[in-house]
């Protein structure tokens, strides 16, 4: 179900937007625009869902209008044209009235500055949305200390914002939202301003809090480690437009444009890709109830020199090598049981590779990866890793000549191109963190 | 050489204002009579409860409140400042003033607090109001007096009014100033949470304005004291009545006496007014 629904919002700032806007729709460029009327387009026809319970992230580099977009969605910012459905009702319309009830009970927003009132200690500060809402002192402020605990802030409730560190604060900015118990939380780079190990902190915290709550949560982010990490799906933006909109994994395998894939390249590979993703499936194994010759026979046809061994279930029990099945046949072993190797590792299908990293560094044997029930689902060796990351090495030599796709030739000639390197820098900040 | 304007000769400014003023004083004389005999009276009650107990008394009671305002020190001091002015024999003539100032500053903050709000909130407001506060702060004090006569008559109120439009832009134009400095992001959270215009001023933007506009309304006062000679001359009386005779007997010691009564007053109300402001600060941080 969707719980909020834009479609074809544009907005025009300056002091003739409906000029703007029917230029616009007779296909003049906002650049055109900006340089002949001298308004600014600062969303583009903008059209995308929130569903029930995920977390959209809306990335995009500073003017692309994501806090505009963001703005709109509870109207701090009027929008110029498109509307603006939550939960089914268009909110484009409301009067001031069904407005300040809009927000008051469905939105819970968090800033990028914190934005707590300084003359107000944590608990207070906490408590405003309720205030707001006309709850009485005692009442609220004990909502207020229950969604400070549930931030991890227990203990801090009269201490004042300037006592506390920029990440605390935030807490207390993502309290104040949760207080109000909205359905929809608006985080506006919410993490942005933090140091690159409190963002990551923040970052846990928000996912643990989310798979306890469920909230509907709109992200906007210009960090794309950020958006890949947190979004269910994420919408890309660039110069007030959507670029693309899809899952991190559509997204980091199939750019949409050049412009994207700008962006992919300089991702950390490491943190994203999944042992899933680059898995090989397992199209042979052992069972436990074959004999060596039989898991050798197996091992000759795959041109393999290993070979895991699972139940007729497919639950993992080992690894079988090839010279300990020939040495168990010289033998004359009639099972496995002697030569099984049980000291393999397993992962679960969401693994980073990163994990992998370290797991197939110090071992020969390749990873198992399994679903909750222990069932083998494919494998993973240096191999497969390898070759993942290399993919980042293939867009860089990509040949760059103007004129491969509209996207790519409107982009070289346009002075963002410096905003996107700059961008590349971006996320690698984000990346050494 | 001549001094007349070519053709149309000299645009009777002066003629304006007058019948302007007449016109005033023609429709408004009732009003403002009654509103001078009212404040007289308030003036008078104040003064009179103020010099009813022995100045030892009184002395005691201002450093009471001074200490509970500003502190130990700003008390002590208080003491020692009020005590030189009783042993001087001004104890009723710095009473008056301290009346005057007090009730002036009442006004004048009642009037600017209203007007800055209205500034700082709307831009046409402000765009409007500053020309006109830099006329009052410009204009000589002396002026005001002029007209403050018809409509007042001579005494404290005609003063008083003097001294309010003197003394009202600062408080004005640090409560538009307040109210401006309020960080857009913090309005914008409040307006997120669906906070309406009222809850946004009285919750957000007018605490956070306190420090400023306190900054104001201490100048406000300072700016009633500096008046408080100057409105002398239409008979205010007080210390301000003090110095004038003086200049008038050229009297410099007697002139010097009453002026340091009124440095000590300064003193003593601007420590007060300051920690107030700031003692709100600190609390706000401990």
């Amino acid at each position: 179900m969707h719980r909020i629904r834009v479609r074809n919002l544009t907005k025009v700032f300056g002091d003739r937007p409906d000029e703007g806007l029917k230029q616009l729709r007779e296909g003049v460029s906002p650049e055109e625009i900006h340089e002949k009327l001298g308004l600014t387009v600062g969303l583009n026809d903008v059209s995308f869902d929130v569903d029930e319970g995920e977390i959209l992230v809306v990335m995009g580099l500073s003017g692309s209008g994501k806090s505009t977009l963001i703005r709109c969605v509870n109207r701090l910012i009027e929008p110029t044209a498109g509307s603006i459905e939550v939960d089914g009702e268009d909110i484009v319309g409301f009067s001031d009235e069904k407005l300040f009830e809009l927000r008051r009970r469905k939105f819970g927003m968090v800033f990028q500055n914190f934005a707590l009132l300084p003359n107000r200690s944590i608990v207070e500060n906490a408590a405003f949305g309720l205030e707001i809402q006309g709850m009485d002192k005692d009442k609220r402020e004990a909502e207020a200390r229950r969604a400070l605990e549930l931030v991890g802030l227990k203990g801090w409730e009269d201490a004042y914002p300037n006592q506390l560190s920029g990440g605390m604060q935030q807490r207390v900015g993502l309290a104040r939202a949760l207080a109000v118990d909205p359905d929809i939380l608006l985080m506006d780079e919410a993490f942005s301003a933090l140091d690159p190990l409190i963002r990551r902190d923040m970052q846990n915290e928000l996912v643990d809090l989310q798979a306890r709550m469920k909230k509907t949560i709109l992200f906007i982010t210009h960090d794309l480690d950020e958006a890949l990490k947190l979004g269910d799906r994420i919408v890309l933006m660039k110069a007030g437009g959507v670029v693309q909109i899809g899952t991190p994994e559509e997204i980091l395998s199939n750019p949409a444009s050049r412009y994207v894939q700008r962006f992919v390249e300089d991702v950390d590979k490491t943190q994203v890709l999944t042992a899933g993703a680059i898995m090989g499936k397992a199209r042979v194994v052992a069972f436990e109830s074959d004999g060596p010759r039989t898991a050798l026979h197996k091992m000759q046809e795959e041109s393999l020199y290993s070979l895991f061994v699972t139940s007729r279930d497919f639950r993992v029990k080992g690894v079988v090598w090839a010279d300990d099945c020939a040495a168990a046949i010289k033998r004359g072993d009639k099972d496995l049981t002697g030569i099984l190797d049980t000291e393999f590792s397993t992962v679960r299908e969401d693994a980073p590779i990163a994990e992998l990293i370290t797991l197939l560094a110090d071992s020969r044997i390749p990873v198992a990866v399994v679903d909750e029930n222990d069932k083998l689902l494919g494998t993973v060796v240096k191999s497969n890793v390898l070759s993942a990351l290399a993919e980042t090495q293939d867009v860089d030599v990509l040949p760059e000549h103007p004129g491969q796709d509209d996207a790519v030739a409107s982009e070289s000639a346009s002075p963002e191109e410096g905003e996107t390197a700059a961008a590349g820098e971006q996320v690698k900040g984000g990346q050494s963190s | 050489m001549s001094q007349e304007f070519p053709i149309i000769g000299k645009i009777p400014l002066a003629d304006w204002i007058d019948s302007g003023l007449d016109w005033l004083t023609d429709k408004f004389a009732l009003v403002t009579r009654a509103i001078s005999r009212f404040m007289g009276d308030g003036v008078d009650v104040v003064v009179g409860a103020l010099t009813y107990p022995p100045p030892w008394v009184a002395i005691l009671g201002f450093m009471a409140l001074a200490w509970l305002l500003a502190g130990r020190r700003v008390a002590i001091g208080t003491g020692l400042g009020l005590a030189l002015l009783w042993n001087l024999q001004l104890w009723v003539a710095t009473m008056e003033t301290l009346t005057l100032v007090l009730f002036a500053t009442a006004v004048a903050v009642a009037i600017a607090m209203p007007i800055g709000i209205l500034g700082g909130l709307s831009e046409r407001a402000h765009r409007v109001m500053t020309p006109v506060l830099d006329f009052m702060q410009t204009m000589p004090a002396f002026v005001y007096l002029i007209p403050a006569v018809p409509f007042f008559g001579l005494g404290p109120v005609a003063a008083m009014f003097a001294t309010v439009i003197f003394s009202m832009p600062p408080a004005i134009r640090l409560t538009t100033l307040g109210i401006r400095q309020v960080p857009a992001e913090l309005v914008e959270a409040a307006d997120a949470f669906g906070a309406t215009r009222r809850q946004k001023l009285f919750k957000v933007q007018l605490p956070l304005a306190v420090p400023t506009i306190m900054a104001g309304i201490n100048q406000t006062i300072m700016l009633a004291l500096s008046m408080v000679v100057i409105a002398a001359m239409i008979g205010a009386g007080g210390l301000g009545g003090e110095v004038w005779r003086a200049i008038q007997r050229l009297q410099s010691g007697m002139g010097f006496e009453a002026g340091i009564a009124i440095v000590i007053l300064a003193m003593i109300l601007d420590r007060v007014t300051q920690k107030i402001g700031r003692g709100r600060k600190q609390a706000k941080k401990s």
